[in-house]
């Protein structure tokens, strides 16, 4: 778990310096997120089980199945981009090897297909578990209530995922909704609701998994909040300083869970000096490899453009 | 063969999808036990059960969602909007998601939803029972629209929708549901999404409609066929995409193109109709392209005397063509 959270904050890094070093032209990612992130995947299915991310599912993403190269190659908007070919800005993943559906940018609109997918799961029998995320200011949309209306009506087998790190880009969570929770709006769909600190990684492991074996046993939906921290600015083109304090920002860093997992793990003696130093060089191996295939994959030709507006056989 | 009703041909088409494929699955507001405000998805939910046949909370934006995610995980959704009116919820659904999702994936993912809607007006249901939808939907790569004019047609068209790997928007205009009959014959067929089709030959004008202005235009060829004016018109039963090809060599033969549409003039889907023939029959031409289609104003009034105002009937037509025949 811990190679998770440190891989997928080596590569949301490298996206960043990517970015400023004018190789890629936007980058939108979860530094703070991963966490609960890694966490929340690990008790599903990476073949059998769907997942339905949003733009800040970096580490959701690779735990499921996604490598680095994948991500970069969306970055760098290749032709080989396995979300979209290079058509999507940077963070719309998808990838229907591993169940991870095309997301696009408009924000909640991914919650009620993940209620459908989860829909046909319990329709077709096939036992598969649906996870959907998105942020706090994400369930202010219509859309987000609707799906959870739906998802509790039909006992769906879904994981509502909800990522609060309190800031919708620049909108505080007190402007955003006059309860203290997100979780706490399950109850009036008629289904349980829970808040995990998004920096304790085992905590968001035992609530998920909690949630997923409910949903395997026909139950239902749960909705399940992480209390995250956002460590970085919403975007590439966005200046977190002009309206974080600088004491926020150093509130928020003590909370960053590749810290916080980082000394548990060191606390309990399963994170000695030398793994942590094996683990930090494989995973800068891996994002420079990455980095250097994504960078030589070609760029999608002009006259593949008209491609794939309707069904063009098998 | 047997003569029904459009609003029949539209629930055969249901049971015979449904029992034919297991995929198949009916979601929207009252399409359960009352089988339909109109009746479509009559006798659906006796037959396949509630799991198929799903009377959904009254949330338009997720009548589509929901249905967007079941096609993605190998289900063959046919959502019902209860009126056209009331689709402008799932707006962002259809358009930013069902109609993007196979471009957005590069042809990974499909999106194989039918939207079902009622729409049209001119029979007592004002601003919000009344609406034309096509424009905002023809206007989206990635979504097929198809607006049927005979019972023939709805049921074969809403088959070939039902079985297309991608969205389609399925407008029914509910003036026909009751009154308009036909022959329907009993085996299973469909009608293929894009092609039009010429319902009347003609010589001296080419008039395009569909659904239900496709009636009323055949109605107005007939009653100006006595003073000798020949029209030949065509139903232009698909939307997107469009057969430009049959629009083109109908104007070349009749050399006058009148476009009629129930919808509000300014931006209507025959606006797009005009400009092909514009753009590609230029010199066939001897009159000006003419539209014939409704005022421009926010909706149908209710008022019998404003709704009549409002409305394009047979005889509107009919003063249309004349005077486009004369030109």
């Amino acid at each position: 778990m811990y190679y998770y959270v440190a891989l997928a904050r080596a590569l949301d890094e490298r996206m960043w310096v990517l970015q400023r070093a004018g190789k890629a032209m936007f980058v939108i990612s979860g530094a703070g997120h991963e966490g609960c992130q890694v966490a929340a995947m690990w008790p599903m299915d990476k073949k059998l089980d769907w997942f339905v991310p949003y733009y800040r599912s970096v580490a959701a993403c690779l735990v499921k199945g996604m490598t680095a190269t994948d991500m970069l190659l969306g970055l760098f908007a290749r032709a080989t981009d396995p979300s979209s070919g290079g058509r999507q800005m940077p963070g719309h993943y998808g990838h229907p090897r591993f169940k991870i559906l095309s997301t696009s940018s408009p924000v909640g609109t991914q919650y009620p297909h993940a209620v459908g997918i989860a829909y046909a799961s319990r329709l077709r029998r096939t036992g598969e578990v649906t996870m959907v995320s998105i942020g706090e200011g994400g369930t202010s949309q219509g859309d987000w209530h609707e799906a959870l209306n739906f998802a509790a009506i039909h006992k769906c087998p879904v994981l509502l995922i909800v990522e609060n790190n309190e800031l919708a880009i620049s909108v505080p969570l007190r402007k955003q909704m006059a309860v203290s929770s997100v979780a706490v709006r399950a109850a009036g769909y008629g289904m349980p609701g829970v808040t995990a600190d998004g920096s304790d990684v085992l905590e968001c492991f035992r609530v998920t998994r909690e949630a997923y074996d409910r949903a395997k046993r026909g139950e239902g939906p749960t909705l399940i909040e992480f209390a995250v921290p956002r460590l970085g600015s919403h975007s590439s083109d966005d200046q977190q300083e002009r309206y974080r304090s600088r004491e926020e920002l150093e509130q928020v860093r003590k909370r960053d869970p590749l810290l916080t997992f980082r000394a548990y793990l060191e606390r309990v003696g399963l994170l000695t000096q030398g793994t942590l130093q094996d683990m930090t060089d494989r995973v800068r191996r891996e994002i420079d490899l990455s980095t250097d295939e994504a960078d030589r994959a070609p760029l999608p030709q002009p006259d593949t453009a008209t491609r794939h507006v309707f069904y063009e056989g098998e | 063969m047997a003569e029904i009703r459009y609003i029949d041909a539209i629930n055969q088409a249901h049971h015979e999808e449904m029992a034919r494929d297991a995929r198949v699955l009916v979601l929207g507001e009252d399409v359960g036990r009352k089988g339909g405000v109109f009746g479509a998805t009559m006798g659906l939910v006796e037959k396949f059960g509630e799991d198929r046949v799903i009377d959904t909370p009254l949330a338009e934006s997720s009548i589509a969602g929901v249905a967007i995610g079941m096609a993605a995980n190998g289900l063959l959704p046919i959502a019902e909007f209860q009126f056209a009116d009331f689709i402008h919820p799932a707006f962002n659904q259809i358009v930013s998601e069902a109609a993007r999702m196979r471009y957005r994936s590069n042809g990974l993912y499909g999106c194989p939803v039918v939207f079902r809607a009622p729409y049209g007006g001119s029979h007592g249901t004002a601003l919000y029972h009344s609406q034309s939808i096509e424009a905002f939907y023809a206007h989206v790569p990635g979504l097929k629209v198809v607006a049927p004019s005979t019972p023939y047609d709805a049921k074969g068209m809403l088959k070939a929708a039902i079985r297309d790997p991608d969205p389609v928007m399925f407008l029914e205009h509910k003036r026909m549901y009751r009154i308009v009959r036909g022959e329907v014959p009993d085996g299973d067929y469909t009608v293929p999404i894009g092609p039009a089709v010429v319902r009347r030959q003609g010589r001296d004008l080419s008039l395009f409609a569909y659904g239900w202005m496709l009636n009323e235009s055949l109605a107005a060829a007939e009653s100006v066929a006595a003073e000798g004016i020949d029209v030949e018109v065509t139903d232009v039963r698909t939307l997107a995409p469009l057969d430009t090809d049959t629009i083109l060599t109908s104007v070349a033969k009749t050399n006058r193109a009148l476009i009629v549409y129930e919808d509000n003039l300014f931006l209507g889907y025959g606006a797009e109709i005009a400009a092909r023939i514009a753009e590609a029959a230029f010199f066939d031409l001897d009159a000006p392209v003419t539209r014939l289609a409704g005022p421009d104003v926010p909706g149908i009034p209710f008022a019998k005397p404003l709704e009549e105002w409002f409305s394009i009937t047979k005889d509107k037509i009919a003063t249309a063509i004349r005077k486009l025949a004369a030109y």
